[in-house]
């Protein structure tokens, strides 16, 4: 196929960023077209139908299923407390009475004359939906939620773990190639997104949830420590739902890879500003990314983009090698023969040379490395 | 396009839209046969920006166009009935897009008629995201939420035998309307839900469900304790597949007007040509498809077909659930080197989140075929568990008085009695050795007595399956020549033995004339070159305490199917086979048995 390079991930000094903010079931939306929001902002509201909770009022009762219906106290759809009766069995010459209760606050939703079931729903559960990042309002979409649309610096991770979060960045390390340690976590990280080199490890996240710390952005994590970190090995790579305290992005991979180049320094140039950062990753159909986003204007950032790497792989291209041997490597393409080699497993793949900046050429599957791109 | 007749058919053109690549291949007829042509190969276009499954259709034909050099297309429509050397005469596809065909299924009893709806669904070429019945150990509101929260294509509702008892049934349904689920694809649309069981109960489940579901009532997939009639149920997932899920899937609707023959899921059309290839053989066959997402295996024995998905095992986004499942200890005992814990679990991680790169190195490929035996072994024992016989009764499934009766609820899958095993997906169809995909496959299922191993050279099974319901002869002729590269056939005896001692003796005649005496000692393997097409007649003798098919120490005479690799003798234990403890003798081992069928070009790192 024409493309057997991964494309990589986004590093975007500024660029124009939009995110869809929807309720999981329809409700209000509570804001407007071009209003101002800021990412803590409620934009959308619901209300969860609430759980469902049977109770067998036949058994209780001691009747037919047919015949609940005639024990009921209550009528259907009436609200019901914790242990309050909605049915009681006719008592023989009054002088024992069966009554059925409500287990929890609910409204009797309905009564089957088949398996003598009665079904209570429980209070609906409120659900919101916040801005996510400071920005302005594009677009509502009725009953669901809005588009919000914010400017600034973007970057992409490879993995995360833990939800949505706001915080303030500050960077712990001096170089993308240290090691985020203990010491390096000061007192006065609360409410903040602290930026890592190359590795940290669950006993120094434990550290910095403990000092109050949002989030962490760092290049390498070790799977053994994710392990320990869950509390269960990781099957699928589907995150966001973790409840840990923190929400953890990892840029390079798992190991110990220094953090890229680009990324820890537009990092380092945006400490002190207020990002909004997610963890939430899925690798699969639909591919879902943790990501770092410092709303701002275009004058806070220096340097540039680049071309914006969408045109392919092509002489000169600068890209990172993602697999074993030469894992977190970075290197400029010096030729794409365009016939199958083959590789030392004497698999026939398509290839490219590699400079990793020492003269000599390297051959690589193209599956096997990634674009830097912006 | 209109369905032609057999006779009349000079060429077909075959699409299967999977979940990353759409794959289109074009047969011809040859004289007296069909044969592949060529094939061709686009990204699928399901998903956003394109949102039109066609496009990646027409872009995969506009490579089948390309390099069998003919004009298949003119603009957007296929050229048909064919005209000289433009068009074809016949065009069909099959489909996983989107993540394929998602059900959720609901029976009375788990082990009872909640498996066979479990069967039913998997035989139809769905994933079966959760069974719900009424003594799966869950409260009903636990039930209820879990309905919630799933988001299937479709459900299939069955429970108790025809004239027994409504309650159940009742309840089930009661819980499913109270859950009032929502179809996965759009809130637009009814989800649909099939309804199977007593018959009795019919109108009860109509009450219930009829105003909130697209209800559809089919025979009772269970009308008997002793006998399951799963066709119809199956026969209404595919009319419902095309109805309701594929009809909202982006541009599906103009890729159904394109074929005369309806669409099918891929693992469905899989599961056909494998119980075509075991009926009109005679023989028992499985088959493994390893993805980089989820394994599929299917078995036809004594007639019965079976299919299970193992939704989170494969080699590329599934490939940590594989360590998660298997275990570092078991993923290790494959790897004939040194290599540290923390390396290897960051090494299958980083796969895991980049999901598209390959083993460069060769201790990379070692590592990846480690994995590659666990995620089959695991897939194959899950296989085992649900491919039994009806449980609570005495076996009388369908073609029942052809076969021993065994206890109830035992597996079919027996592998004393397995004549072919096929294996399919990139781990296995693209090994660099072909030896190594035959000896992932004795590792992984462990095949007993004399059984032949093949590989589908490309991965076409699923047009072959849906070709095979209109022109038998055509599918089978092109899975034969062209779809199954046959690799050989393997002897393992069954049995204990002690390392070394000679377990067993074979005499060996060739379609040449040629005669060899072979002698392989316990513990050990050994290759017989046999080029594929040929046979050689084998007379086997066991050690006293071994069996290769006809009783402990028993000799047999066999004829013996060569392959690209050869006639493997695998004497290194059946029943029980083992590995040494001792990580040392373990790794001189494996290397012993790398070595002995010439698995990879050096040991690496030994």
């Amino acid at each position: 196929m024409a493309h057997s390079y991964t494309p990589g991930l986004k590093v975007a000094r500024f660029t124009l960023l939009r995110r869809e903010r929807k309720l999981p079931l329809a409700g209000d939306v509570l804001v407007t077209v071009g209003q101002k929001v800021e990412a803590e902002t409620c934009v959308a509201r619901t209300e969860l139908p609430g759980n469902v909770q049977t109770v067998n009022a036949a058994n209780i009762l001691g009747v037919l299923p047919e015949d609940v219906p005639d024990c009921l106290v209550k009528p259907i759809g009436s609200a019901l407390k914790k242990g309050e009766a909605f049915a009681e069995s006719k008592s023989f010459f009054g002088l024992f009475k069966s009554k059925c209760a409500a287990p929890v606050d609910s409204t009797l939703e309905s009564i089957s004359t088949v398996t003598g079931q009665a079904i209570l729903r429980e209070p609906p559960i409120p659900v919101e939906v916040d801005a996510y990042v400071d920005g302005t309002v594009v677009e509502v979409h009725p009953g669901q939620g809005v588009t919000v649309e914010t400017r600034g610096s973007f970057i992409q991770g490879i993995f995360g773990v833990g939800g949505e979060t706001v915080g303030t960045l500050h960077v712990c390390v001096d170089g993308a190639g240290d090691v985020l340690t203990e010491a390096k976590i000061g007192d006065n990280v609360r409410g903040k997104i602290l930026v890592g080199g190359s590795h940290v490890s669950t006993k120094v996240l434990r550290v910095a949830i403990q000092k109050g710390a949002k989030a962490v952005v760092v290049g390498g994590f070790d799977d053994q420590d994710l392990r320990e970190f869950l509390g269960y090995d990781l099957g699928v790579a589907i995150t966001g739902s973790e409840e840990k305290g923190i929400t953890l992005v990892v840029t390079e991979g798992f190991g110990e890879i220094p953090m890229a180049g680009r990324t820890f320094e537009l990092l380092k140039q945006c400490e002190g500003k207020k990002a909004s950062v997610s963890g939430a990753t899925q690798i699969r159909a639909g591919v879902l990314r943790p990501e770092i986003v410092v709303p701002q204007e275009a004058a806070s950032v220096s340097g540039t983009d680049g071309d914006g790497g969408h045109a392919g792989l092509e002489l000169g291209s600068v890209i990172r090698v993602i697999r074993e041997p030469f894992f977190g490597r970075l290197g400029k393409v010096v030729s794409l023969p365009p016939e199958l080699m083959a590789l030392e497993t004497e698999a026939k793949v398509r290839v490219l040379e590699v400079d990793f900046g020492n003269g000599s050429k390297t051959l690589l599957p193209r599956a096997n490395v990634e674009m830097i791109e912006s | 396009m209109s369905l032609p007749k057999p006779d009349d058919i000079q060429s077909i053109l075959a699409t299967d839209c999977g979940s990353t690549t759409t794959k289109a291949i074009l047969i011809e007829r040859r004289g007296a046969e069909y044969r592949l042509i060529v094939r061709g190969e686009a990204p699928t276009t399901v998903e956003a920006p394109f949102e039109d499954v066609t496009r990646g259709v027409l872009n995969a034909i506009m490579e089948v166009e390309e390099l069998a050099g003919r004009k298949l297309l003119d603009g957007e429509k296929i050229l048909s009935p064919q005209k000289g050397t433009e068009g074809v005469d016949l065009y069909i596809s099959t489909s996983s897009a989107g993540g394929g065909l998602q059900m959720m299924v609901s029976g009375v009893v788990k082990s009872m008629t909640g498996e066979s709806a479990q069967r039913a669904a998997l035989g139809a070429g769905a994933i079966v995201m959760d069974v719900i019945a009424s003594n799966d150990g869950r409260l009903p509101h636990e039930k209820i939420k879990r309905i919630r929260q799933l988001r299937p294509d479709m459900i299939l509702l069955s429970g108790g035998v025809d004239g027994g008892t409504t309650s159940h049934v009742a309840e089930m349904a009661e819980l499913l309307a109270a859950a009032d689920p929502k179809a996965r694809l759009g809130a637009g649309y009814e989800l649909p839900v099939i309804y199977a069981g007593n018959k009795d109960a019919r109108s009860i489940v109509e009450e219930r469900l009829a105003s909130k579901t697209a209800l559809v009532v089919t025979d009772n997939l269970r009308p008997v304790l002793e006998r399951e009639n799963l066709s119809p149920a199956r026969d209404k997932i595919h009319d419902l597949f095309m109805e309701h899920v594929m009809a909202h899937a982006p541009g599906y609707k103009k890729l159904m007007t394109w074929s005369p023959v309806p669409i099918m899921p891929t693992p469905g059309a899989v599961g056909l040509i494998m119980e075509t290839i075991a009926r009109d053989e005679k023989i028992n066959v499985l088959g493994v498809d390893i993805g980089g997402a989820t394994t599929d295996v299917f078995s036809v024995f004594q007639g019965i077909f079976n299919r299970t998905v193992s939704a989170n095992l494969g080699m590329s986004y599934s490939v940590s659930n594989v360590l998660a499942e298997a275990g570092l200890p078991n993923i290790l005992r494959w790897v004939p080197f040194e290599i540290s814990e923390p390396d290897l679990r960051n090494r299958i991680k980083n796969k895991m989140i980049r999901p598209t790169t390959i083993p460069q190195t060769l201790e990379e490929l070692v590592i990846e075929q480690a994995i590659a035996r666990e995620a089959l072994r695991l897939a194959f024992e899950q296989h085992k568990m649900l491919a039994v016989g009806l449980k609570g009764v005495q076996q009388e499934r369908t073609i029942s008085d052809t076969f021993e009766q065994t206890g109830s609820g035992a597996t079919l899958v027996r592998l004393d009695h397995l004549d072919l095993l096929v294996g399919s997906g990139g781990v296995l169809s693209h090994a660099p050795r072909r030896a190594q995909s035959a000896l992932m496959m004795l590792d992984a299922f462990l095949p007993e007595h004399v059984t032949e191993l093949a590989v589908d050279s490309i991965f076409m099974m699923p047009q072959l399956g849906v070709l095979s319901t209109v022109h038998p002869a055509a599918a089978k002729h092109v899975f034969e020549k062209d779809c199954l590269i046959r690799l050989g056939a393997s002897v393992a005896p069954v049995g204990p033995c002690k390392d070394g001692v000679t377990a067993l003796k074979a005499s060996l005649e060739f379609q040449d004339g040629r005669k060899e005496e072979v002698s392989v000692p316990f513990g050990y393997l050994k290759l017989i070159p046999v080029p594929d097409g040929q046979t050689v007649k084998a007379v086997l003798r066991p050690d006293r305490g071994l069996d290769v098919g006809e009783g402990k120490g028993k000799e047999r005479t066999v004829s013996l199917r060569g392959g690209v690799v050869g006639v493997i003798f695998d004497c290194r234990g059946r029943q029980p086979f083992v590995l040494p403890q001792d990580r040392t003798q373990r790794i001189t081992k494996l290397a012993e048995w790398n070595e002995a069928l010439d698995i990879y070009p050096v040991l690496a790192r030994v």
